[in-house]
């Protein structure tokens, strides 16, 4: 089962290491991690997407929650939440075939955002399946070069993870 | 002017420290220069590890948190095991360590580790200051950090410069406000009603008692609500001495290496009362220890460990303290059925046994069983680690007193150390160490901090000349095949004694020891004892 977590910290040296060392000392595997400042510049919000059991999810977010900088652990519920993804996937493209990648690009409302002689770099920020829907799509072309950032994650209508 | 090894002082005199074990070096050289002066006692250790292991003991004998000190790199990379086994028993201490200049930082200078790094997966929590300024806080908040909550050591990490340099003046802030740490105490009035109605509808409940109570503080209350309900009460390694091994409800340690009636007790209840145990794979090493229906209460002040380790249906988090008074005011009238109360009586009665005694050879399990009545009734008893633990755990008849050992780290050496610090922390009380010739010279170094300290304490070595425990797990897995569990040039611990101007005497028989032993236990000098035992005697 594929879970999300938002995690608010303390922004202060080591949290990072302390939470993606808990995540190894205890087995559990991370998808993606993303993080970032907040709106008070004091406090960061860590993304987790993680795989595991109702277990798994229960002891991670107990083990998180010890951890001292760590101020609030949130799950985010299935289908009550906006995720986003950026993705820069640099492909192969030699003249014959760009209008056909432009064509795809356009169809999945990514954007072209560099071009070269034999290549194209797209740009994407969409869910974590669209994206790789659109690595699927770009494929057969050949990608020379992928950069994601992980899923940033935000609850639906008024509910808000804050301090 | 201040300067921050000064005020490193005074941020321990404000939290009311009067005793530090440690060891000096380079970097950690200007509070060594400042508490020189200071009515803070210094104890001086032989190496590291053990500095950390006296805070232990002083701290689980004294209630407060205890302060180990070492210098940058391998001085605070020695402190690792004593921390992470302080950790795995939520011991509350506070590690100060030394650390190379700021500027230097991560450039691989002399003694320089990275011991905030190291030591992530065994402390509560740690720091490493980056202003002098940030030094009462910091203090403040690993006090506070330590002792609260489900307890356990935090790390100070202070560079040579942060210690150097001065500020305007001192002052030791009154209160922390962490933002992320504000642990629940009070446990949930709800599930406390829950609990009583299913104890009021049990037939054959039984009370699993864990370290947790101890480091509540809560020992006369517990003893008041299982006198109160008749419940009988098994322990895990770290909870032996919530109640006298004498009591009637007492059944002794449960798990692998505990009492059948213990085990027997837990397998066939219907509801079983977990209070502040972990309950660990020793304790409970597989589900079918415990019946299928069999209904668990857990009370513990970390949420994390209920439900980690047994399914749980009715969990309560908050500290002992304050659920075992809600839980006595809330109770009633209710008495165990009769029928469990004698059906455990009879069992106790049932697997009782005396062990058999090889002549020539003292029988270790029976003279620990007698230790008891030569001591005073709040004497502490510190096992080391292997099969002297296990004799310690199931025959030591405690009283009033305490028995320190390492429950959940199993760290062999930890008994001398940790005597040390229960002698600190309680100067009147009868300090015992009983420990193995394997774990003995893991800490024997530490005999010259017990005579340079003048401090009383008894220590009882069981000599088999083999590493017992796993050449028992070798007999019983691995063929009988002995590899490396039998100790080849020993010293002669007599004269290891003499050497450290100690009083000493060897045992071949139960008699002899006691004997021996009823002459010393009370004088206020060190001893050893050298007990020569049988090296087939069984960990049970």
């Amino acid at each position: 089962m594929q879970y999300t977590l938002s995690i608010l910290v303390e922004n202060q040296a080591g949290v990072l290491s302390k939470i993606s060392g808990l995540f190894s000392r205890r087995g559990f595997n991370i998808d993606s991690l993303a993080v970032g400042v907040t709106n008070d510049p004091g406090v960061s919000r860590i993304t987790i997407v993680a795989n595991g059991d109702e277990y798994v999810i229960e002891q991670l977010e107990k083990q998180l929650n010890k951890v001292i900088p760590v101020i609030k652990v949130k799950r985010l519920n299935d289908g009550d939440f906006i995720s986003r993804e950026l993705i820069l996937i640099k492909v192969h493209c030699a003249a014959s075939k760009r209008s056909e990648i432009i064509k795809t690009a356009e169809i999945m409302q990514a954007k072209i955002v560099d071009v070269a002689q034999s290549c194209v770099t797209v740009e994407y920020c969409e869910t974590a399946s669209r994206v790789e829907t659109l690595i699927d799509l770009l494929r057969p072309y050949g990608i020379r070069e992928i950069v994601r950032t992980g899923t940033v994650a935000i609850d639906k209508g008024t509910a808000a993870v804050s301090v | 002017m201040i300067s921050g090894a000064e005020i490193m002082v005074k941020c321990l005199e404000a939290e009311g420290v009067d005793v530090v074990f440690g060891y000096p070096g380079a970097t950690i050289c200007p509070f060594y220069d400042k508490i020189y002066d200071s009515d803070i006692r210094h104890i001086l250790v032989r190496q590291e590890q053990n500095a950390a292991h006296m805070a232990s003991g002083y701290s689980r004998c004294s209630g407060r948190p205890g302060v180990c000190v070492a210098t940058s790199g391998p001085g605070a990379t020695n402190l690792i095991t004593g921390i992470a086994t302080a950790y795995t028993d939520s011991i509350p201490l506070i590690a100060i360590t030394g650390q190379v200049r700021s500027e230097l930082l991560g450039r691989d200078v002399f003694q320089e580790a990275d011991i905030t790094g190291a030591c992530e997966p065994f402390v509560k929590h740690s720091y490493i200051v980056k202003k002098t300024a940030d030094l009462p806080r910091v203090f403040k908040e690993a006090f506070y950090i330590a002792s609260t909550g489900r307890k356990g050591p935090v790390l100070i990490d202070i560079p040579m410069d942060i210690q150097e340099n001065e500020i305007e003046s001192f002052e030791y802030p009154e209160s922390v406000n962490i933002i992320g740490y504000k642990p629940n105490t009070k446990g949930h009035t709800m599930q406390v009603r829950r609990a009583v109605e299913a104890i009021r509808n049990s037939k054959r409940p039984v009370i699993v008692s864990g370290g947790g109570v101890l480091l509540s503080g809560v020992k006369p209350k517990f003893r008041k609500f299982a006198e109160k309900t008749q419940i009988p009460v098994i322990s895990t390694m770290m909870g032996i001495g919530v109640m006298p091994s004498e009591h009637e409800l007492y059944l002794g340690m449960l798990g692998t290496h505990g009492k059948t009636v213990a085990n027997r007790a837990l397998h066939d209840a219907d509801l079983v009362i977990v209070c502040g145990a972990r309950l660990g794979d020793r304790a409970v090493a597989s589900p079918h220890q415990m019946s299928e229906n069999t209904l668990v209460i857990h009370i513990d002040i970390d949420p994390a460990e209920i439900g980690k380790n047994v399914k749980t249906e009715i969990p309560i988090v908050g500290d002992m303290k304050n659920v075992m008074n809600m839980l006595l005011d809330t109770i009633g009238d209710y008495v165990v059925p009769n029928q469990w109360q004698e059906t455990v009586k009879t069992w106790k009665k049932d697997f009782f046994r005396n062990p058999p005694v090889f002549d020539g050879f003292v029988e270790p399990r029976t003279l620990v069983a007698h230790l008891s009545s030569m001591l005073r009734s709040k004497a502490i008893l510190v096992a080391d680690v292997g099969q002297n633990q296990i004799w310690c755990a199931n025959n030591f008849r405690i009283r009033d007193g305490r028995f320190l050992t390492t429950g959940g780290m199993g760290t062999m050496g930890y008994s001398i150390p940790a005597a040390v610090g229960a002698k600190f922390a309680r100067p009147t009380r009868d300090v015992v160490v009983v420990c193995g010739d394997g774990s003995f010279q893991m800490s024997m170094n530490e005999l010259a901090t017990i005579k340079g300290n003048d401090l009383a304490i008894k220590i009882i070595i069981m000599r088999n000349h083999r590493l017992g425990m796993v050449r028992e797990l070798q007999d019983k897995n691995y063929n009988c095949r002995h590899s490396a569990t039998v100790l080849q040039g020993d010293p002669d611990f007599l004269k290891i004694a003499e050497a450290y101007g100690i009083d000493h005497a060897e045992a071949n028989s139960n008699e002899e020891a006691e004997s021996i032993l009823k002459g010393v236990v009370k004088s206020d000098k060190p001893f050893i004892l050298v007990c020569n035992v049988y090296p087939d005697t069984p960990s049970i």
